[in-house]
């Protein structure tokens, strides 16, 4: 089946190597684009369906000329996981084999 | 932890090198660099079956999406899959993760997890369709060797037979 990848990680990707993808300058976590902003949102589903089309080289990453904002100041607060005050130590989480719900109200529903 | 300013993107163009960054995080707490996957070769190659606005699109995200209901993603190298109806809006989905700051999606899991976006794309001919399964995943595994043997064969079992029953044509993959 034919596949097309969205990234906001760009060397990532590459270095993963998938058929097709598209890259959209965002802060990780945004991958599809603003929060409540159905429209920029819409339009970077559209762009990377038109790239999908237009791509024919397998390992091509298409930029779509996507940014958060007209300067990228977002960046310079980037850290490995996304865009935070970065001033820490070691941010990386515990991580236990315990289902993380978003919710107290999800973990009664899942029954735990 | 301040990175060094060598790793940072200096100018609004250049998209910011999360590779470099985590081995400049490595590097500072003295750990050993993280082992990113590399697949070198030229990938595998399938032409589109049809333009976009004629093709079934099959959603897979891995950004912890779960729906209200089910049990939720772990962070432990969890290799499940989520089966969620697309349907639905998705007031009813959930994300979890480590590695992303998550305020944003839990406000509008559109941005991760585009269900929403993608109906509306239907209505408006850009694509012909949308599977009525998406797949949500948990993409914060440390582990190649879980994600290539049972993650991995468990996304492709579900988007063939999506594709047996003439509900796919295309899969769409949003990682974050």
């Amino acid at each position: 089946m034919p596949t097309i990848c969205l990234t906001a990680a760009r060397s990532i990707t590459a270095s993963v190597n998938p058929p097709r993808a598209t890259f959209v300058d965002l802060p990780l976590g945004n991958t599809v684009g603003r929060p409540h902003d159905p429209e920029f949102q819409r339009d970077v589903l559209r762009r990377t369906f038109a790239a999908a089309e237009a791509m024919d080289q397998p390992g091509t990453i298409t930029d779509l000329g996507v940014g958060w904002d007209s300067d990228g100041s977002w960046k310079r607060f980037a850290t490995s996981t996304g865009v935070g005050s970065g001033d820490g130590g070691d941010d990386r989480r515990q991580r236990v084999e315990i289902p993380q719900y978003q919710y107290e109200s999800d973990r009664l529903a899942a029954g735990g | 932890m301040q990175v060094p300013w060598q790793h940072r993107a200096m100018d609004a163009g250049t998209p910011v090198d999360y590779i470099a960054l985590t081995r400049a995080q490595y590097d500072e707490l003295g750990y050993p660099p993280y082992q990113w996957a590399e697949r070198p070769d030229t990938p595998p190659w399938t032409p589109l079956r049809a333009p976009m606005a004629e093709s079934k699109v099959a959603l897979i995200g891995s950004g912890g999406a779960y729906l209200s209901g089910q049990v939720a993603f772990h962070w432990k190298d969890d290799t499940g899959i989520r089966r969620i109806p697309t349907s639905e809006p998705a007031t009813d989905i959930r994300v979890t993760h480590f590695a992303y700051d998550l305020v944003p999606a839990r406000e509008d899991p559109n941005i991760v997890f585009p269900v929403d976006r993608l109906r509306e794309l239907v209505d408006e001919g850009v694509i012909g369709g949308l599977a009525p399964t998406a797949i949500g995943c948990m993409g914060g595994i440390y582990s190649a060797r879980r994600t290539t043997e049972d993650l991995a064969p468990a996304i492709v079992a579900e988007v063939v037979a999506m594709s047996d029953a003439g509900e796919a044509d295309v899969a769409l993959l949003v990682p974050v």
